[in-house]
This record gives C-alpha cells, sequence and structure tokens, in this order.
C-alpha cells in the first residue's frame, strides 16, 4: 500500500500535542415529531485524533452523522466546524468545507466503474464547468488528470488499485466499502466521518482496516467512527462519546469509558434477566 | 446487436489514422445515403430524402432527450414542449410577427427553448421521479394549448410561410436508378447542392445529418467530464452524490437546459423544412415517441438513442403499407423488448461489460457448485 501523497489537509497529528478543536457539537436537539432522535447532544472533535462513537442500535450514531453533514438541521443546537456554524448550508457546501462521510448501508455509484466512483469525490475539488469541458480548455485537461491521478492513488492506498476498471456494483463487499473511504477520502476532507466501516467483516479483515483508519489518521486527517465493535474501538480510538436514546451518558479516554458503569450497562449490555 | 458491439470493438482496436478513414468513409455513406437509392433500405411509399430528413429529427431529438433521460435519469413526459418552442420561435420570428432570416432564427430558436427548460426545471427539478414526469408531462400540454388558444401565435390554424435555410446552389449531383436491374446514374432527375426547395428534401437531411454529427460530437466531450460524472452519480444516488459534493440541482438543470437546446434546435430545423407549422405537429404522443425512442435504443449511450430514433422513425415509414397495424406493431415490439432486452438495443458499454462480469461470475459459481 502506498502513501496518500497530495494534499495532507493538516499536520500529521501526535496524540498528545494539545490541538485545536476541529468540530464542535453544541447541544443539539433533533425531534421527529414526537421523537427526540438527539438529547441536548454536545462533544468535539480535536484535530487529528481518532474519535470513537458508540451506542447501541438507535442510539442516534447516525443522525448524529446527518446532522453533521446537513442532511438534517438540528432542532437546536448548532454545529461548527473549524469555528464556524454549519448553519443552513447545503450537503455538497459541507463536504466542500471539508467534511466526508461514509454510508452505513453502502452507497456508491453502482454503475460507474471505481474509478469513476472516486473521481466524482475528487471533482469536489474543482471548478472548470461545461464550456471548459466542452472545448477541452488546458485547465479542464489539467484537473481532469489530476483527478484521475489522486483517485487512481487512493485505490491503490486502499488496495483497490487493480479493481479501477470494475464497475462499483460488482465488487465484493468488503471492497465496496473501502472503496466508499476512498471516494470520501477524494474529496479532500480535513474531518473524515465512517460509518461504522468494518460492519460485516471477519477479524483478520477488521484488523486490516482498522490499521488503515489509524494509517488514515497518521497521513493527517481527523476522524469520527462509529463501530459496533467495541474491542475494535477500544484498539484504535484516541476519544469515545457514547450516546445512548439520543442522550450523550459518557465521553472520555477508552479505558475510562471501558470501566464506565453507565456505558457497561448501556452499551455492553445487561441480560434482560439481570436488569429485571 | 452482439454483431454491432463486436464490430465497434474491432473499429476501437485499429490504428488512428485506419479509425479516422474508416470513420470518414461511415460519413461519407451517410451523406449519399439518399442519392443511392438503395433497394430495400429506400421507403417505396414515400420520398426518401424526406423520410431521412424526419429520422434525424427524431435522432437528434432522442440525443437531447438522453441527456435528459439516460445520463442525468430524469424523465421528462413533456419532450416535445421544447421542440415546439424551438419551431415556433423560428415561425414567429420568420414569418407570424417578422421577416429575420432563418440562419437568423435558430440562434434565438435555440436559447428560447434553453431559457424554456431553465424556467420549467428550476421550480420542478426539486421533485423526483414521478412527480418530475407528471409536471413535464403537463409542461407539454400547457405549450400545445397555449399554441392553440392564442391567436398571436397564429392559434390551431399555425403559421405558415416559415422561412427556409439560405440556399447556395453550387452544383448538381446525380441520383442513382435501379429500376432496370444494375444500378445506372440518372442524370434526369439531379439534386441541386444546398438548394433547399420545397420538392426535393435531401439538403434538409445533409444539413440535419451535419448538426447531429457537431452535436454527437460535444455529446461525447461532455458526457467523458466532470460533468457527465456529475449527471451519473446523480441519477444512480442522488443524495450521496451531494454528500460527495456534487451540487446535484445545478447539474440537473444543466441537464435539463442542454437537452431543451438540442430539442429546440431540432424544431427549428423540422419548422425550417416543412414551411408550416400548426398545434397539431406537437401531440403529447410526440413526447412519448421521444421517450421510447431513448428507452428503445438505450438509455445512457448516444448511439442507443441514434439507433433509437431511427427504429421510431424509420420503420413506420419503410413499412407503410402495413399502416394500418403500425402502433400494434409497435406496442408488440416494444413488450418483447422489456422482456428480452430491457436495457434497451444498444445499452452503454459498461452495462454490456458488467452483465459479462455478471455471466462469468455464475459460471463460476456454478463451477465450483458441481465440483
Amino acid at each position: 500500500m502506498s502513501d496518500i501523497k497530495t494534499q495532507p489537509p493538516a499536520q500529521a497529528g501526535t496524540p498528545t500535542a494539545s490541538r485545536s478543536r476541529i468540530l464542535e457539537v453544541d447541544n443539539v436537539t433533533l425531534r421527529f415529531g414526537g421523537v427526540v432522535a438527539l438529547n441536548e447532544v454536545s462533544f468535539h472533535i480535536n484535530e487529528g485524533e481518532i474519535l470513537g462513537l458508540i451506542g447501541p442500535n438507535g442510539a442516534g450514531k447516525t443522525t448524529c452523522f446527518n446532522v453533521m453533514t446537513g442532511v438534517y438541521q438540528p432542532t437546536s443546537g448548532s454545529v461548527r466546524f473549524q469555528g464556524d456554524a454549519l448553519g443552513r448550508r447545503k450537503k455538497f457546501e459541507i463536504t466542500k468545507l471539508g467534511i466526508a462521510r461514509t454510508f452505513q448501508n453502502i452507497r456508491l455509484f453502482g454503475n460507474m466503474t471505481a474509478l469513476e466512483n472516486v473521481m466524482v469525490g475528487a471533482d469536489a475539488r474543482h471548478r472548470t464547468g461545461v464550456g471548459s469541458a466542452m472545448f477541452r480548455l488546458p485547465r479542464h485537461r489539467q484537473e481532469e488528470a489530476e483527478g484521475r491521478e489522486r483517485a487512481q492513488e487512493l485505490l491503490d492506498f486502499m488496495g483497490l488499485g487493480n479493481k479501477a476498471d470494475e464497475l462499483a456494483r460488482n465488487l465484493p463487499y468488503g471492497d465496496q466499502r473501502r472503496l466508499e473511504i476512498a471516494r470520501a477520502l477524494a474529496t479532500g476532507p480535513k474531518l473524515l466521518c465512517l460509518d461504522e466501516p468494518a460492519a460485516g467483516f471477519n477479524p483478520a479483515e477488521k484488523r486490516t482496516l482498522m490499521d488503515l483508519i489509524r494509517k488514515i489518521r497518521d497521513q493527517g486527517y481527523t476522524v469520527l467512527l462509529i463501530e459496533h465493535d467495541m474491542k475494535l474501538v477500544m484498539g484504535v480510538t484516541d476519544r469515545i462519546v457514547v450516546l445512548e436514546f439520543g442522550r450523550k451518558i459518557a465521553e472520555g479516554l477508552p479505558a475510562e469509558i471501558q470501566a464506565n458503569p453507565a456505558v457497561v450497562a448501556a452499551y455492553l449490555g445487561v441480560d434482560e434477566e439481570d436488569a429485571s | 446487436m452482439s454483431l454491432f458491439t463486436a464490430t465497434a470493438d474491432r473499429v476501437r482496436d485499429l490504428p488512428k489514422p485506419a479509425k479516422i478513414a474508416l470513420w470518414a468513409l461511415f460519413v461519407l455513406f451517410l451523406f449519399v445515403l439518399p442519392l443511392l437509392n438503395l433497394p430495400i433500405i429506400t421507403t417505396p411509399d414515400s420520398d426518401f430524402g424526406g423520410v431521412l430528413f424526419t429520422v434525424s429529427t427524431y435522432v437528434l431529438v432522442a440525443l437531447g432527450l438522453n441527456i435528459v433521460v439516460g445520463y442525468a435519469g430524469l424523465l421528462d413526459l413533456g419532450y416535445v414542449g421544447f421542440y415546439a418552442v424551438g419551431a415556433y420561435t423560428v415561425g414567429v420570428l420568420g414569418s407570424g410577427h417578422g421577416s429575420l432570416p432563418w440562419l437568423l432564427c435558430v440562434p434565438i430558436a435555440v436559447v428560447a427553448a434553453l431559457i424554456s427548460g431553465l424556467i420549467l426545471g428550476a421550480p420542478t427539478l426539486r421533485v423526483r421521479g414521478d412527480y418530475l414526469a407528471i409536471v413535464t408531462l403537463g409542461f407539454g400540454e400547457i405549450v400545445r394549448l397555449t399554441l392553440v388558444n392564442s391567436a398571436w401565435l397564429g392559434g390551431a390554424a399555425g403559421i405558415t410561410e416559415v422561412p427556409r435555410p439560405p440556399s447556395i446552389s453550387l452544383f448538381d449531383v446525380p441520383r442513382l436508378d435501379w429500376s432496370a436491374g444494375p444500378p445506372v446514374v440518372d442524370l434526369d432527375n439531379q439534386t441541386t447542392f444546398l438548394k433547399f426547395g420545397i420538392s426535393d428534401q435531401i439538403p434538409y437531411y445533409w444539413l440535419a445529418l451535419l448538426v447531429i454529427i457537431v452535436v454527437m460530437f460535444f455529446d461525447k466531450l461532455i458526457k467523458d467530464s466532470r460533468v457527465g460524472r456529475a449527471w451519473e452519480a446523480t441519477r444512480e444516488d442522488e443524495d450521496a452524490a451531494e454528500l460527495m459534493g456534487v451540487p446535484t440541482f445545478r447539474f440537473k438543470l444543466l441537464a435539463f437546459a442542454m437537452g431543451a437546446f438540442i430539442g429546440g434546435l431540432s424544431g427549428a430545423l423540422f419548422a425550417g423544412k416543412q414551411g408550416f407549422i400548426s398545434p397539431d405537429s406537437f401531440p403529447l404522443l410526440l413526447s412519448i415517441l421521444f421517450v421510447a425512442a431513448v428507452v428503445v435504443g438505450g438509455q445512457g449511450n448516444r448511439w442507443g438513442a441514434v439507433i433509437g430514433g431511427i427504429v421510431v422513425a424509420y420503420f413506420p415509414e419503410r413499412f407503410r403499407e402495413f399502416q394500418d397495424w403500425r402502433v400494434l406493431v409497435f406496442g408488440l415490439a416494444l413488450m418483447a423488448l422489456a422482456i428480452f432486452r430491457p436495457q434497451g438495443l444498444l445499452p452503454p458499454r459498461r452495462t454490456v461489460r458488467a452483465k459479462k462480469a455478471d455471466e462469468k461470475l455464475e459460471a463460476l459459481e456454478e463451477g465450483t457448485a458441481h465440483v
């Protein structure tokens, strides 16, 4: 696997150094009618860290992603990215600001090749339009060549280099998950949000993926990770935020979380028999 | 059609000069096609030049609609509206309320069509799928009803004496005559190169063919760029595309405007050849036929759109003797197509490739099952 050579968004973070907050979720509440999906949730992500967002099913983890990427507008509260409130920014504008994500249920562009999928992501950084495409102006040629090169680099990095011309929907499941990460990285994010990237992986695949995520962080990206596998989360993250029923119930270092009785009860599960 | 794909593959592998020569020959053949009067292909019951022109306008429309339906995945059932806007702009400016020459009317007509595309698209492209289809369906009818009810636009009677393209009579070209067995050059029946008259419709076909070639050229350049990728990404998964930084609304509007532009261009050509336009020339059925052309040909492939346009426009003219059965046969053919070749006669190459990969996979799985 090669490195992601181009566009390191920030200097590689060292886990211990004091860093600025790249993203702040401030008192976010989200209601759907009578259902409170997120209830006054606040947390922040430091630049250069891997933050784990965990919680049982239906805790509001993916909803939290959706608020951060502009899919939902919070009922109250705000999300600030690098100090700026996201406000009513559109989804693609937030992507261009520097937040990229993957999806829990894979959402690739199935009838496009792997390379084209990643190139769509890379196009987020491109500025030429129809006119320059129609007349193949020099800038268009340059951007096209750069986009292709970067997409290929990212495919190589994710271990998909030899599958560039395969249709996304024909790729095996694991490759599709990795392709989603490559596509998200291509948008040139500062913050990469991964929604259960290891779902459905066997333990060996999970380990490889976690190494990869660490490697991505070492390139200077900040990573927000939703993951179910507790052992995995403990191994890879710098800090952890725990949600349950739309509330934040704990936040801290992996060791602290592991020892937190509320988390153990909520997330690791108390047998119904034990609870009653 | 697999023969077609195989041929296409072989052409692709040729060295560049040979490829260019082959393309030039192909284009030349298309240009002289109406002069050759080839047996079987030539329509027995109607003027072949005129039929070829009609086919060309359909092909052009299919190319435009392919951008909207095939690339961007927006079902537009009111495409005839843009065709009408193009034709009527030429009619109104050239005859109804002005006397501009045809050449000057055309750029105004395509811009008018483009603007009408933006006006229709800006509010409606916020709705998706079925809703968009219904709204566009309404648009086509609104245009037609406006034409019928507006005296200023000629009402139901339409507009006559629409200007024709300017003639430059340079030289005469003879045709072939096959009536006596082996072909002989028929010097009594000649076509004047670029004389846009009433009786000889071959020059109109030449003009339309030229326009098609230009449109296909730019279509290819746009499709093979970030614009084409953005359209496809939007078609595949609009939300995911948006979250990957594609301003989907803008690109959908662009697809709509470009489709309208090409539809308007086709309408302007039609008006210039016909010399007379009325609301009857733009029925709802035409919109359906246009969509059928794109779907039959294979959505998302410009050559598919060409084939679709030819199928929809040419065959009914060629087999006029079965006129009464036309719609029935067409319906049956569509059903057969839906069952046996749902992706169209000439689907995008990638779809073909994907199918092959699927088949290979299946074969592999079966292979292991037997072991």
